[in-house]
């Protein structure tokens, strides 16, 4: 890089040489080379600007003798023109490359999550001890019957078509073999099993030991088809075609070729070191008419057994977009919000284009409400799930499930420094290195994940106890279990909610 | 088995023809969409015309046409083989990883875009006349030849190859291609680029009566990637 356009590290580690007692553990935990041992010295040195503060070393570091600070260089105070947004223009004007990033927007929008409050029953409508009384958190993922027919002996003739079955209304979202690590994959499907839910495989095809996990799996199907074929469509539970991601709305996807390599390859179904590129569009769709012709040729495919879920991400007329998706033929919509992670996303597109789940939820549910065809989808969103209590207040706001996507990587580790898309993540998520991949074990990681949803699980009866409701089926769609708080009344009209006080 | 598809709608027809063990005819096709899709290991001729999505995720089995097929033909086949007499229409080949489509008459737009190879799997896709526009966007790998039997001016239209990383398109023409995209590069083919394509041309002449001779040694050109990966010097990490 030109040195006109030097950037100062963004980060300082900090060694406290007290504490260091030499055992160069932090050496060997960071394969961003950050940290040197000198023997000529006798000391351990680090190069600042390779670090991303994953804080791997900081963990790892036996005699917490390691800190990683922001560092306090400034340039120039200036309120519009920040020292992230001057440095990002040095390295484009330095290199004339796209800026590219990872993980969900780390922008300062608006949480609608956190300006709404939850309900508690008193006095009347008494709340329920989850303890003590049985709290249904099952749900079914497809269309609900329009109404219900029996035989002449009166019983009811069942017809439901193709359904998912969950424990709890959570699944894991969609992260591909490739842009993340065959070790995440395998936690994430025995997590899955264990806890009854269901994992998606992303566009990278399946791993031919994960197929043992099918009833657990909803397999993907996007505009790059990498590792689709009759065997893997017939594998997974549910399918889903992927239109469209929150991260990157609009754009497709991107794996450089340095990534495909070994069994990425191969569950991929492309030949090692090529570029797996996923095009924005499917090709083949440009109306919901060419939508319903690729949901029925999957339907045909797998003999009308699976239900078929359409995933788009919320942009601004996602209610439109949805009503056409629910006449498509597909069993559920899955949306994604702009929060949503990312393996690697142009970082101006992440930052910058659709719009926060909270919003596109509501309007959907609204909108498929009044249309009258609610009942023949279900909802599932993404985004930007951090704890049971936006799962609950997304549940009231009219989505029948959540997928999780950051906050299960979390629970394997990952310290959100959004470098998965150099390929070096330390804690052995976002990579494809061997000696990295093998630091995250499944075993450990699928109990960490089934500690997380299980906890969440049983906050999510304590709410709904409070509430007075014991089962999530009474809590999906009731905004009156909703209350917006600093919300202005257009926004509260778009959730469908009042304010709180009121 | 013989099956006419005349006033039978398409989720019938398809039980009908996957149920059906070995060779089945269908006649009097009109139009009815899926046919044959994901089908491993039968036999299914056509009469009429099949609608779209014909032979999609097509796993080993064999379609032929006799008439013209419309949209999405094979679309992400695995294996197998479709040959249609007359036309085909958009998104031919779509993502397609293995197998082979031949077509006699002309195919169009967006033909064999985002085809794949892998290992043993190489698909290939003959047309003997023109296509449209687009033709083999995106392409990661496998054979895509365009013959234009029959016609006079270039048998491709705009924007062949746009995005293409890998696999080989050839066309057959006299006259110069210009108008490709810059991580393209097109060469007339040598003798042994052309020997590459040769079992296809005599498989094609062979499927539709046709004299090897007319058509296989003329001049192709052959479209490749232009570097490994170019795409790379896209993006500046941050
Ligand atoms: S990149 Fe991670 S492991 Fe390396 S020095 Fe920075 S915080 Fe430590
Ligand atoms: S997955 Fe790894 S590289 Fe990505 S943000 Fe988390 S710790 Fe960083």
């Amino acid at each position: 890089m030109a040195s006109d356009f030097f950037i100062y590290p963004e980060y300082e580690v900090v060694r406290d040489q007290d504490r260091c007692n030499l055992c160069k553990v932090c050496v060997r935990q960071c394969a961003n080379g950050v940290h040197e041992y000198i023997a000529e010295t006798h000391k351990l040195v680090s190069d600042e600007a390779k670090c991303v503060n994953c804080q791997r070393c900081v963990v790892y570091c036996p005699t917490r003798a390691l800190k990683i600070v922001k560092s306090s260089n400034t340039y120039k105070e200036n309120a519009h023109w920040s020292g992230a947004t001057i440095n990002e223009l040095y390295r484009q004007a330095a290199t004339g490359g796209v800026l590219l990033s990872s993980m969900g927007n780390p922008q300062k929008y608006p949480s609608y999550f956190d300006r709404i409050l939850i309900n508690a029953s008193q006095v009347t409508n008494p709340s329920i001890d989850p303890l003590r009384e049985p709290m249904e958190t099952r749900v079914f993922l497809g269309p609900k019957p329009q109404r219900i027919e029996r035989d002449s002996s009166g019983r009811i003739i069942p017809r439901l078509g193709p359904h998912l079955k969950l424990t709890m209304p959570m699944m894991f979202a969609a992260m591909s073999y490739g842009s993340i690590s065959y070790s995440t994959h395998e936690s994430l499907a025995r997590a899955a099993e264990t806890l009854g839910i269901m994992y998606n495989t992303g566009e990278g095809g399946l791993h031919e030991n994960l197929y043992r996990y099918g009833k657990n799996t909803i397999v993907q199907v996007a505009s790059g088809r990498f590792g689709v074929h009759p065997d893997y469509l017939a594998a997974g539970a549910a399918i889903e075609i992927k239109i469209g991601q929150g991260a990157k709305p609009g754009i497709g996807g991107h794996l450089p070729g340095a990534k495909i390599v070994g069994d990425v390859a191969r569950t991929r179904m492309i030949p090692e070191g090529s570029d797996a590129i996923s095009p924005a569009p499917h090709h083949d769709i440009y109306s919901i008419e060419d939508l319903r012709q690729l949901v029925f040729s999957l339907k045909e495919a797998t003999n009308y057994q699976k239900p078929i879920i359409v995933k788009i991400a919320a942009v601004h007329n996602v209610a439109a977009i949805a009503s056409g998706i629910a006449r498509s033929g597909a069993e559920i919509i899955a949306i994604d919000g702009f929060r949503g992670g990312t393996g690697a996303a142009p970082t101006r597109i992440r930052d910058h284009v659709g719009i926060p789940i909270e919003l596109a939820l509501a309007s959907v549910d609204q909108r498929l409400r009044a249309e009258g065809i609610r009942d023949r989808v279900s909802l599932v969103i993404s985004g930007g799930i951090r704890s049971s209590a936006d799962i609950v207040k997304a549940l009231a706001l009219g989505a029948d499930c959540v997928y999780i996507g950051t906050a299960a990587l979390l629970a394997l580790g990952c310290h959100l420094c959004r470098s998965c898309h150099t390929g070096k993540c330390n804690w052995g998520i976002a990579t494809q290195v061997p000696e990295l991949v093998k630091r995250l074990n499944p075993e450990k990681g699928a109990e960490h994940l089934v500690n997380l949803l299980t906890a969440w699980q049983h906050e999510i009866k304590e709410m709904m106890g409070g509430m007075g409701i014991n089962s999530i089926e009474s809590l999906i769609g009731n905004r009156l279990m909703l209350r917006g708080i600093g919300l202005t009344e257009k926004e509260l009209a778009i959730l469908g909610i009042k304010h709180a006080g009121e | 088995m013989h099956l006419s598809a005349e006033n039978l709608p398409f989720r019938e027809l398809n039980e009908r023809v996957k149920a059906a063990p070995g060779e089945v005819q269908i006649d009097n096709c009109y139009g009815q969409p899926f046919v044959g899709s994901g089908c491993k290991d039968k036999s299914i001729i056509i009469y009429g015309t099949p609608g779209n999505a014909l032979g999609a995720y097509l796993d080993g089995a064999e379609i032929v046409v006799h008439g013209n097929a419309q949209d999405a033909v094979g679309d992400t086949m695995n294996d197998g083989r479709i040959v249609i007499h007359g036309h085909a229409g958009d998104a031919l080949g779509y993502a397609m990883r293995g197998g082979k489509i031949y077509v006699r008459g002309n195919a169009g737009y967006r033909t064999g875009i985002h085809m794949k190879q892998y290992q043993e799997k190489r698909p290939v896709i003959v047309v003997g006349g023109k296509v449209g526009s687009f033709l083999g966007e995106y392409l990661a790998g496998g054979l895509i030849v365009v013959l234009g039997l029959g016609v006079e001016e270039i048998p491709v239209g705009s924007f062949t190859g746009t995005g293409m990383h890998g696999g080989r398109i050839y066309i057959r023409t006299k006259q110069k291609l210009s108008g490709l995209p810059p991580q393209v590069t097109a060469e007339i083919a040598s003798d042994a680029e052309m020997g590459e394509i040769m079992p296809f041309l005599a498989e094609f002449a062979g499927l539709f009566d046709l004299d090897l001779k007319q058509f296989a040694f003329d001049q192709y050109y052959v479209l490749k990637p232009n570097a490994k990966s170019p795409y790379k010097k896209l993006y500046t990490a941050h």
